[in-house]
């Protein structure tokens, strides 16, 4: 019953989004508060009615109800009870409910705000998200249904895919789809501005917040997934410019983007079209990801048994979000009224620059994507765009990005002095360059590691210039320093440490070109040198799972005689779907990390070992983490923000203030 | 049960719109209007630009440029107050519009792809279940258990195997009927129904495993009509047609009159091309033979004949269409409609009868193993 009444529920939520997609916008358009006034309710409702239907589903995964043709496919009753509740996204039903769940949670946040947006905004935005919320939950009903029920219920299911058994894809897919789907609520407010004729600095501080979040959640998302395929796919890697890979960058260049341009926006009155472009441009090519997982048109690691109805459905969505938000762009974009003007040496020009580089990066990613299969379904020929390609283009476009970014923090509004930002920047150049000599001599080899490594000094180094100038320039009295210091908005700490991190996941980047790789056949005692250090396998022995069988390699770690610790890199045999899996043993060391892999067990006792030292690996994924903090210390700055329209003042004096974030 | 609370959520979903809907709504605190949010931010501007010049962040005279620049833009935003209005007409509409959403698209939907009637499975509960309400899996998974506790248990792997195919697990039943028969003795039955499960396991191909197990039969009981037309199965998949023609016609021959196997055998005989023997198919088409019906159509003229068979095949395609409740009758259908030369109308009678019969689950079963076996499928 509890099954059935979650189908039921989201049923109910499907018929709900059509009632919150129809009432509040008719209410909009004809001026009526009562009509309005009911997109916040049914939009709370339908959360709780997709929150009921995915808690339904959850249990039906606990319990190992193997009446559900879903459980059957992808659980199996001996499977860890976290990979259970996991596992309930970690298939195509279920992570469309996911999806869903996510879309509503958005449209619930929205609704609970509703009271301090304009009433017209509220309900227009929360009638589009509902829109978008009904086309996925009807997608779901006909095409991917989760509660589809098996005539006869086997006595075991046929386990999830190994590969997803892991605590990576516990936490992977939700964060990831928070990003995605909190893209969906810029897009509605976006779309809201057009059909209400509206757009202004202030819709640009009501989006603000959203962008944040769904920019944070990305930005960890895609570190995660980066993080996980690092470990479990056992190829030493953390990026393959997979399909499924880009399609989560490219919405992510986007919002980035959007994030620049709606401060432009919310400060200046400005770049008004152009913002409400990328908004909608970021949720299509978030839709566009989801088309190219589950359509079927490419296959990787991530893509879930597709079927071309399925694929055909998501198209139609894709046509019908985009195509319809694109026309009505169109329609009303010349309607906008010019905002404030600007030089093109300013904070404006820096971010008109930031979004150029964004973008373009964004199409390179966007043409290597979809050029393969473009060409594939024209001419039958089949090739691989691959990373050469988007190391080169994305890198040529992107690594400029982090010259500009200190530049961008350091220059006013309306009017800059790229002179003054230069010389205040000496001291970060200075950092890097001494920092960058470090690197060469220590690591040496390649340049070009040594050069990105220096980049990344700047930028970091950089990135703290302004705040720091900021809270000394009125003289260096501790208690002066100290009020400046707490006085500062915290969106300004939020932009320095969301620009440093960025310049963290570059050095350690850069770093992979010192990493040392060695492939191997290993017996037990066997020794090798990994780089600074030595391995020494000690053993091989078998250990029982749960649900596998695990051969696991006893290896320890030395540096100039004194072991550092062991590692158990091991191989799981799991026999629900006869399948192997490769559990990479991970040491971290000073940031870098010993990764070791036991591809292969051969007859005669001897284990293939792939080893890699990776120095400073670690700070890929931190670099991610601390712009996630940057962005929430901004996303607490609740703040208007005011762009100070500063006349041009004949040189900068160290003493003058500094414009205010 | 489960429509009452079906009925309280639809209840809530009507209510979370209605409510709002029926709340009376003049210019009431919860109403933001666009002008007074205009004004607000506004005022926050400005307290903003206070607040930054009080903490040094900015100079007075900056702050009186970006003051300028938001009085500005506020002026420029002063659109006509539009009084919001609330009409008692659109509101009727709109609750009716609604109502008739989640009543029509909810139940509609819902009984269009929702299966009320199942409960739930869980597996622990499952497993308790007393014997008699034991679902088919969990017998089957009791039957395992206890047969890999006596494994010696011959018996049980005999009753074990047919549900087995029931079921699909066509490589475990093979392997529990030469069990069975390693454990009890060999019996041509068990050789027979061995090869139907490497045939099915197969995907309908004479696997080599399935041609022993057919060797084996014939060599228990040479006459074994099972084992022989599968012999001639065997040659027809090999391209051997004389010989499948040759060994079935022998077969039809040797049957006792009213063999039930006999139509298959006709239906095999003609789609090689050669007239099947011996008295005709229509008596088996509608029931029980009746020997004096099969006797009069026999002395038909050919055209005649065919007519009546005809005839019969189509009064029971339409008894079938008003009440489809009947296995044996969609199989003899499917059958005729072959033997017939139609195999067109046979698969749709096929599709027909699976829609008929789902969630029966045993007549599916059978109606999948004779369309493999008629080479319906595939």
């Amino acid at each position: 019953m509890i099954v059935e009444t979650g189908h039921y529920a989201l049923v109910l939520a499907f018929a709900l989004s059509l009632v919150q997609g129809i009432v509040p916008l008719w209410g909009a358009l004809s001026n009526d508060r009562s009509l309005m006034a009911v997109g916040a309710p049914a939009a709370l409702a339908q959360f709780a009615f997709v929150g009921l239907s995915y808690a339904a589903l959850t249990y039906a995964y606990v319990v190992s109800d193997f009446s559900l043709i879903n459980v059957i496919e992808n659980s199996h009753s001996l499977k860890p009870l976290i990979y259970k509740i996991s596992g309930v996204w970690g298939n195509h039903e279920g992570s469309m409910l996911l999806w869903v769940l996510t879309l509503a949670l958005f449209g619930a946040l929205v609704a609970l705000r509703a009271r301090h947006m304009p009433d017209d905004l509220a309900a227009t935005v929360l009638a589009v998200q509902a829109w978008v919320s009904a086309a996925f939950l009807l997608f779901i009903l006909l095409t991917s249904n989760p509660f589809a029920r098996a005539v006869m219920a086997p006595m075991e299911g046929r386990d999830l895919n190994p590969i997803l058994q892991d605590p990576g894809l516990a936490i992977h897919p939700p964060l990831l789809y928070l990003g995605y789907v909190g893209l969906s609520i810029t897009f509605s407010f976006a779309a809201a501005a057009l059909i209400n004729g509206r757009i202004d600095a202030q819709w640009a501080r009501w989006v603000r917040p959203w962008t944040l979040i769904a920019w944070m959640f990305l930005t960890v998302g895609i570190a995660m997934g980066s993080y996980w395929a690092y470990y479990t796919l056992g190829w030493g890697g953390f990026w393959f410019w997979d399909p499924v890979e880009n399609a989560s960058l490219m919405p992510w260049l986007a919002a980035t983007a959007l994030l620049h341009s709606a401060l432009v926006m919310e400060k200046r009155d400005a770049l008004k079209v152009w913002t409400i472009f990328l908004a909608i441009l970021a949720f299509s090519l978030s839709l566009l990801g989801a088309f190219l997982v589950r359509s079927g048109v490419l296959t990787s690691v991530h893509s879930f048994a597709s079927d071309p109805q399925r694929g055909v459905f998501i198209l139609m969505i894709l046509v019908f979000f985009i195509g319809g938000s694109l026309a009505l762009f169109a329609l009303r974009a010349q309607a906008l009224k010019p905002g404030g003007l600007f030089a093109p040496v300013s904070r404006e020009g820096a971010l008109v620059l930031n979004n150029l580089l964004l973008t373009i990066s964004c199409a390179t990613v966007l043409v290597g994507t979809l050029y393969p299969l473009a060409l594939e379904a024209l001419t039958e020929e089949k090739i691989s765009v691959g990373p050469p390609f988007f190391n080169l283009t994305t890198g040529l476009v992107f690594l400029p990005l982090f010259v500009i970014m200190p530049f961008g923090q350091m220059l006013a509004w309306k009017r800059g002095d790229l002179l003054g930002a230069a010389q205040r920047l000496t001291f970060a150049f200075g950092i890097a360059l001494v920092a960058g000599v470090l690197f060469a001599v220590i690591h040496g080899e390649p340049a070009l590691a040594v050069a990105c490594a220096g980049l990344a000094i700047f930028a970091i180094v950089g990135a703290f210039v302004d705040v720091f100038g900021r809270i000394t320039s009125a003289g260096l009295s501790p208690s002066v320093l100290w009020r400046r210091t707490i006085g500062l908005p915290l969106s300004a700490w939020g932009t320095t440490l969301a620009h440093a991190g960025l310049g963290v996941s570059l050095l350690g980047i850069a770093a992979t070109g010192w990493g040392v790789e060695r492939v191997m056949a290993m017996r037990a005692g066997d020794v090798s040198e990994l780089g600074p250090f030595t391995v020494q396998l000690q053993g091989v022995h078998q250990r029982p799972g749960p649900n596998y069988s695990e051969t696991v390699a006893m290896m320890t770690v030395s540096s100039g005689g004194v072991v550092l610790g062991t590692m158990n890199p091991s191989r799981k045999f799991y026999s629900a779907r006869t399948m192997t899996t490769t559990d990479a043993g991970l040491m971290t060391i000073n940031l870098g990390q010993v990764h070791i892999v036991v591809p292969e067990q051969s007859p005669d006792g001897s284990i293939d070992v792939r080893m890699y030292w990776k120095p400073y690996v670690a700070l890929i994924w931190l670099g991610a983490l601390v712009m996630f903090i940057g962005g929430g210390i901004s996303l607490t700055d609740r703040r208007l923000r005011i762009g100070v329209a500063r006349r041009a003042q004949p040189k900068a004096t160290g003493a003058s203030p500094q414009p205010a974030e | 049960m489960i429509w009452l609370v079906f009925a309280l959520l639809t209840f809530a979903a009507a209510m979370s719109v209605l409510a709002p809907l029926a709340r009376s709504r003049k210019a009431g605190p919860l109403a933001v209007s666009q002008r007074a949010t205009d004004v607000a931010f506004y005022e926050g501007e400005v307290a903003a630009i206070a607040r930054d010049v009080e903490r040094g962040l900015m100079s007075p005279a900056d702050a009186e440029a970006a003051k300028a620049e938001a009085a500005r833009r506020l002026i420029g935003a002063a659109v006509d107050p539009v009084e919001a209005g609330a009409s008692r007409r659109n509101r009727t509409l709109a609750a009716l519009v609604s109502l008739a959403l989640i009543f029509a698209t909810g139940l509609g939907l819902y009984l269009y792809i929702g299966s009320p009637a199942l409960r739930d499975q869980p597996l622990t509960a499952r497993r308790q279940a007393p014997p008699e309400q034991m679902d088919v899996m969990a017998a089957v998974a009791k039957i395992e258990a206890h047969l890999a506790a006596n494994p010696n248990d011959g018996r049980g792997y005999d009753v074990v195997a047919p549900v087995y195919m029931q079921v699909g697990r066509y490589a475990d039943a093979a392997r529990a009927l030469a069990q069975a028969n390693k454990l009890l003795g060999a019996t041509p039955e068990r050789e027979a129904a061995q090869a139907e499960a490497h045939m099915m396991a197969g995907q309908g191909k004479m696997i080599p495993e399935a041609r022993q197990a057919i060797a084996r039969a014939l060599a228990l009981q040479p006459d074994f009509a099972q084992a022989r037309f599968y012999v001639g199965l065997a040659a027809e998949e090999d391209g051997n047609l004389a010989q499948a023609r040759e060994v079935w016609t022998k077969l039809l021959a040797d049957a006792q009159p009213g063999a039930p196997w006999a139509d298959v055998v006709r239906g095999r005989l003609s789609r090689l091309g050669a007239a099947p023997p011996g008295p005709s198919t229509a008596g088996a088409l509608t029931g029980p033979p009746s020997g004096d019906a099969a006797a009069a159509i026999s002395s038909m003229p050919e055209a005649d004949r065919s007519a009546a068979i005809r005839g019969m095949v189509d009064g029971l395609a339409a008894r079938l269409a008003s009440d489809g409740r009947d296995a044996e009758g969609w199989l003899r259908l499917v059958r005729a409609y072959v033997v017939l030369n139609e195999g067109g109308k046979a698969k749709g009678a096929l599709a027909d009868a699976r829609r008929a019969l789902a969630g029966d689950v045993s007549a599916i079963e059978r109606l999948a193993a004779l369309a493999k076996q008629l080479g319906l499928e595939g």
